[in-house]
Order: structure tokens, then C-alpha cells, then sequence
């Protein structure tokens, strides 16, 4: 519970305030007003009060982290979303926020007689507001991400294909950093493709790759550990020697699993494990 | 098959004989009782049979949780015992994946994609053949 | 917030696959990957054998969530069994004392997105395991 007369004061000027700060978001983005339509942003602008005025009259705090502020914090998000969708920048997205502050702090100067409380008060509505106002920038960056890691995935899935060399081998060349995402998928990938070309040999060639880190070996080894469960065996090929001291500074442990300095190697040794041989005409 | 608490109670899993080698398919999401039943049911055959290979076929079991991963471990040391290999044929990618994660390394199972190959592979073992391509757990 | 709310009962061992089969079938309708489906059913197997063998039998509550910008799937297990003396020891893999092979506290804690756990002896024990999607 909180002894701020904010709650009752925002909730008893619903409307003025409400209207004050469409206006004034509406003066902001006169030039936007084709992307979010004025019933749209009413409906968003009413819904903000209503989850303020609930969730500072339960919680004592700031801390927009706390369960009395999911319902806003859901709200906000869904906000941020779309305009990122929509293309909006990530300040005018947090301005939806922060223009509130105009409209309540007039608001405010009229309701309070006394400078402490008005002050107190003011200040416990800005500390509010910038963090909420960050949250949504937050939200939006996230948002962005997302949509950069699944155009990053999609780039991935046409660049680093799983290739058949032979009836029941299979190689797998990887090319470019290796992050943790992209090496989880990329392994999945080269699962799923040992069951559909029911192939029991595959060589994960990292010539390519320029650097290891403890993470993507981890995930290398487990692929190995995955295949095996499966009944297929894989061999990592191209490994440089500063990969390899990497691997050693790092102390992972590659115990049992087949290592081949290039991948004609590897591919000899595949081709050996199946009995076959490549003979001159 | 009865049905209790609405869950589909498999009383007992089919186990068929292939030659020498018996082929058992899991296809039902097993409660513990029949995941016991299946091991003892199997060690009876192998005995009964004088079986000298087992194939497991778990292409349509979507999780493998520790006790399932046991019950195999057990089937193929109990098998060994009896002079018989054992393959686990089929495990998905989600859940092989998940075992490993959960740390379960399956030792001294054999396994292969599917049930052809585990055939082989059992045929292989039988005849003393070194198989090139199939390959146990340590 | 949570969306959707499933309680089950665990007193007998056909009712560890029907926490499997719900916890599966509220992690397809939470819209999980078939990885992260697979992670979370294994976990849940795990700790629901537990509550039922370790634990006396008890409760298990299978939860859509979503906590902006969290969204996925929460499970409690719940007893009031003899609870655990040494949690330490009990999260340590090949720990076991049920003749098992002591995976199923560390494993389900590397299925999960977040683990926790209370457990006093004599009181009983509760885990609470999370997937979050992507």
C-alpha cells in the first residue's frame, strides 16, 4: 500500500488527463498520425492510467520489476512491439511514456497546497516514469534483436547446409565465428539430417571457423555425444593448431572423438570405416 | 490393454523373435511397472530362446528420462551376462540431445540408427567381424 | 501471469506419465520448440518419480506463464516427505539414494531455464522448474 496521493488524483482526473496527453501526443506526432490511428493510441493512453493507477496503489515502490507491475509491464511491451513493428525509433516509442509526465505534472500543481508533499509527490512520479520509460526502450531493443537473430538464422540455414558426400556420410563445413545460437542450431540441423539420409558418418569440418571458445566446444562435443546416441559417429576435421591450443588451454576434454588435422583426411578415414576406397581407372 | 486414471495401461510389451536375435519395439509412453515387466520379459526370453542378440527399437519414444535410460543399461548388462549383445536402434535427436544434457551416457550400449543397421551390427558381432561402423558407448 | 493452470496428484506411479503427457501437451499449447518440449518433459519425469518416491507421493502444478518478456512453462513439485538433509550433495550428479543413478535434481536443473529449490528434513520439498521459450 503506498501513502501517495497519486493513485486518487490520477484516478479521479481520468479524463482531463487523459485528454491532455493525447493532445499533446498528437501535437508530438502530427506527422505519424497515419502509422498508430487516434483510437488506437486512446485505447493505449487509457489502458497506461488504468495500469498505473492499479499498480501504484498496491505497490509501495519503484520497482517496476515487482508482481503489482506485470499487468504494465505486459502492456508496455505489447506497445513496444508494435511500434518497432510499425517502425517507430526507440525515443519516440519511450516518449509515449515520458510525455505523460507534462500533462500530470500540471495536473499535480494544482491538486497539492503543500511544496513538500507536491515535491515528494513529483519526484516519486518522474523516478516512476523514466524507469517504465526505459523499460519500453528495453523492450524495443530486445524486440530488434530478435527479429536480427532470426534473419541471422535464416542467412545461417541457406549459408552452413549439411551436405551428402557418399551413401551414409555426411558433412557438415561450418565457416565464420561460431556463437552459442548458431552452433545449437546448426548441430539440431545435422541431427536431423542424419535421420533423414540415414547416414552413420558425419565430419564436422571447422577450417573455417577462426576462433573456439569453451562454450561452442562444449556444444561441438555434445553434438558428437547426441550422434552417438543415435548410432552415428561424427569426425571433426580442420582443426588449426591454434584452435587446437585453445582447445588444450582450455582444458576440454575430447576424449574419444575422432580429430583429423583436414577434411581429405577426415573423408579418407570415413571412407575407410565403410570399407570403401577411391581407385584409379 | 486396460485403461487406468485414463492413461492407456500396456499390460506387458510384445517381445518378437527374429532368428536368433529378439526385437522389441517401444511405442508407448511406459509407467515404471512396465518398464520393470519389459526387463524381466526380456531376460526370460533371451534365456528361453538362447537369443544371442537384442534390438530395442525406441524410434518412437519421444522422452528418455533417467529410469527408461536405467532399464536399458540394465537390459544390456543383464544380456551380456547371458551372452547376448544389445542394440538401441532409432533415438530421436530432441531426446538424444536431452540425454545428454541430463548426463546419462548409456555405457556399454550399443546403438545404431534404425533396425537394419542394428542387424547388422548384431550379425557382425555374432560372426566375430569386427563391424567397421557401429560402436559402443564407454 | 498465468494463463493457463493444470493440478495433478501424484500418488501412484501411473501418474508420473500423466505429468508427462500434461506437461507435454500445455508445452505444445505454450508454443515451446520440440528441443525445449523434450527438455522440460524429461525434467518434469524426473522430479515427479521423485516426489513419489522420495517424497511420499504429493502434488504437481503445471503452469502456462508469461512474465514480460518471459513466456513459457512452470511446473511445482510439491511433498511433505521426509525432505532433503543435504540439498548440496542430493543437486551432485551419481549422488543417489534410491539406488538410481542420482541424475534426476542435476539433470532436471540443466533441462531447465531456472531451478529452484526448498526442501527441510522433516517438512517435505518443493521444486519449481521453468522453460522459457526461445
Amino acid at each position: 500500500m503506498t501513502t501517495t496521493r497519486l493513485p486518487e488524483i490520477i484516478s479521479r482526473n481520468q479524463e482531463e488527463l487523459l485528454n491532455a496527453w493525447l493532445r499533446l501526443q498528437t501535437e508530438m506526432f502530427s506527422a505519424r498520425r497515419d502509422r498508430v490511428s487516434e483510437s488506437q493510441l486512446r485505447a493505449q493512453s487509457h489502458n497506461f492510467l488504468i495500469a498505473l493507477i492499479d499498480a501504484v496503489s498496491r505497490s509501495a515502490g519503484s520497482d517496476i520489476g515487482a508482481t503489482e507491475w506485470s499487468g504494465m509491464r505486459d502492456l508496455l511491451s505489447e506497445l513496444s512491439r508494435q511500434r518497432a513493428a510499425q517502425g517507430f525509433s526507440p525515443r519516440e516509442t519511450a516518449t509515449f511514456v515520458f510525455s505523460f509526465k507534462r500533462p500530470l505534472f500540471a495536473l499535480l500543481r494544482v491538486e497539492y497546497t503543500d511544496h513538500q508533499a507536491l515535491a515528494d509527490d513529483m519526484w516519486a512520479a518522474t523516478e516512476l516514469l523514466d524507469k517504465l520509460g526505459l523499460y519500453t526502450i528495453e523492450i524495443f531493443q530486445k524486440t530488434r534483436e530478435d527479429v536480427i537473430m532470426r534473419q541471422q538464422q535464416e542467412m545461417l540455414e541457406l549459408s552452413t547446409p549439411v551436405v551428402q558426400l557418399w551413401h551414409g556420410i555426411l558433412a557438415l563445413p561450418l565457416i565464420g565465428t561460431l556463437d552459442s545460437a548458431r552452433t545449437q542450431i546448426v548441430m539440431q540441423n545435422l541431427l536431423e539430417a542424419i535421420v533423414a539420409k540415414g547416414a552413420d558418418l558425419a565430419i564436422i569440418d571447422i577450417t573455417g571457423v577462426p576462433t573456439v571458445d569453451t562454450l561452442v566446444a562444449q556444444h561441438l562435443l555434445k553434438t558428437v555425444a547426441a550422434a552417438r546416441l543415435m548410432g552415428a559417429e561424427c569426425i571433426i576435421s580442420g582443426i588449426r593448431p591454434q584452435i587446437a591450443q585453445t582447445i588444450i588451454h582450455l582444458g576440454v576434454d575430447l576424449g574419444g572423438v575422432l580429430t583429423k588435422a583436414t577434411f581429405a583426411d577426415a573423408f579418407q578415414l570415413a571412407l575407410r570405416k565403410k570399407s570403401l576406397a577411391i581407385a584409379r581407372a | 490393454m486396460t485403461i487406468e486414471k485414463g492413461v492407456e495401461v500396456m499390460d506387458r510389451i510384445p517381445i518378437l523373435k527374429m532368428g536368433s536375435f529378439l526385437l522389441v519395439t517401444i511405442q508407448v509412453d511406459m509407467h515404471d511397472q512396465l518398464a520393470l515387466a519389459l526387463q524381466d520379459d526380456l531376460t526370460e526370453r533371451i534365456v528361453r530362446d538362447r537369443a544371442t542378440g537384442v534390438l530395442i527399437d525406441i524410434s518412437a519414444l519421444d522422452i528418455v528420462d533417467s529410469f527408461i535410460g536405467r532399464m536399458l543399461g540394465n537390459i544390456a548388462s543383464i544380456a551380456r551376462i547371458l551372452d547376448a549383445e544389445t542394440v538401441v536402434v532409432g533415438m530421436q535427436p530432441s531426446v538424444a540431445i536431452t540425454l545428454v544434457e541430463l548426463g546419462l551416457s548409456l555405457p556399454g550400449i550399443r546403438t545404431a540408427l534404425n533396425i537394419d543397421r542394428g542387424m547388422e551390427l548384431l550379425r557382425a558381432a555374432n560372426s566375430g567381424v569386427a563391424a567397421g561402423d557401429g560402436f559402443e558407448e564407454s | 501471469m498465468v494463463l493457463k493452470r493444470v493440478d495433478l496428484q501424484i500418488t501412484a506411479p501411473e501418474d508420473v506419465v500423466v505429468v508427462r503427457q500434461t506437461t507435454r501437451s500445455l508445452a505444445v499449447e505454450a508454443g515451446l520448440s520440440l528441443i525445449d518440449q523434450t527438455k522440460i518433459i524429461t525434467a518434469a519425469s524426473e522430479l515427479a518419480r521423485n516426489t513419489l518416491i522420495h517424497g511420499g507421493g504429493g502434488t504437481a502444478a503445471v503452469e502456462i506463464v508469461r512474465e514480460s518478456p518471459k513466456e513459457g512453462l512452470r511446473l511445482t513439485f510439491e511433498d511433505k516427505g521426509p525432505g532433503i538433509p543435504d540439498l548440496e550433495r542430493a543437486m551432485q550428479d551419481g549422488y543417489s539414494t534410491g539406488g538410481g543413478l542420482g541424475l534426476g535434481l542435476g539433470g532436471s536443473k540443466r533441462l531447465s531455464s531456472e531451478f529452484r529449490i526448498q526442501s527441510k528434513a522433516g517438512l517435505g520439498t518443493r521444486v519449481v522448474i521453468a522453460r522459457w521459450k526461445g
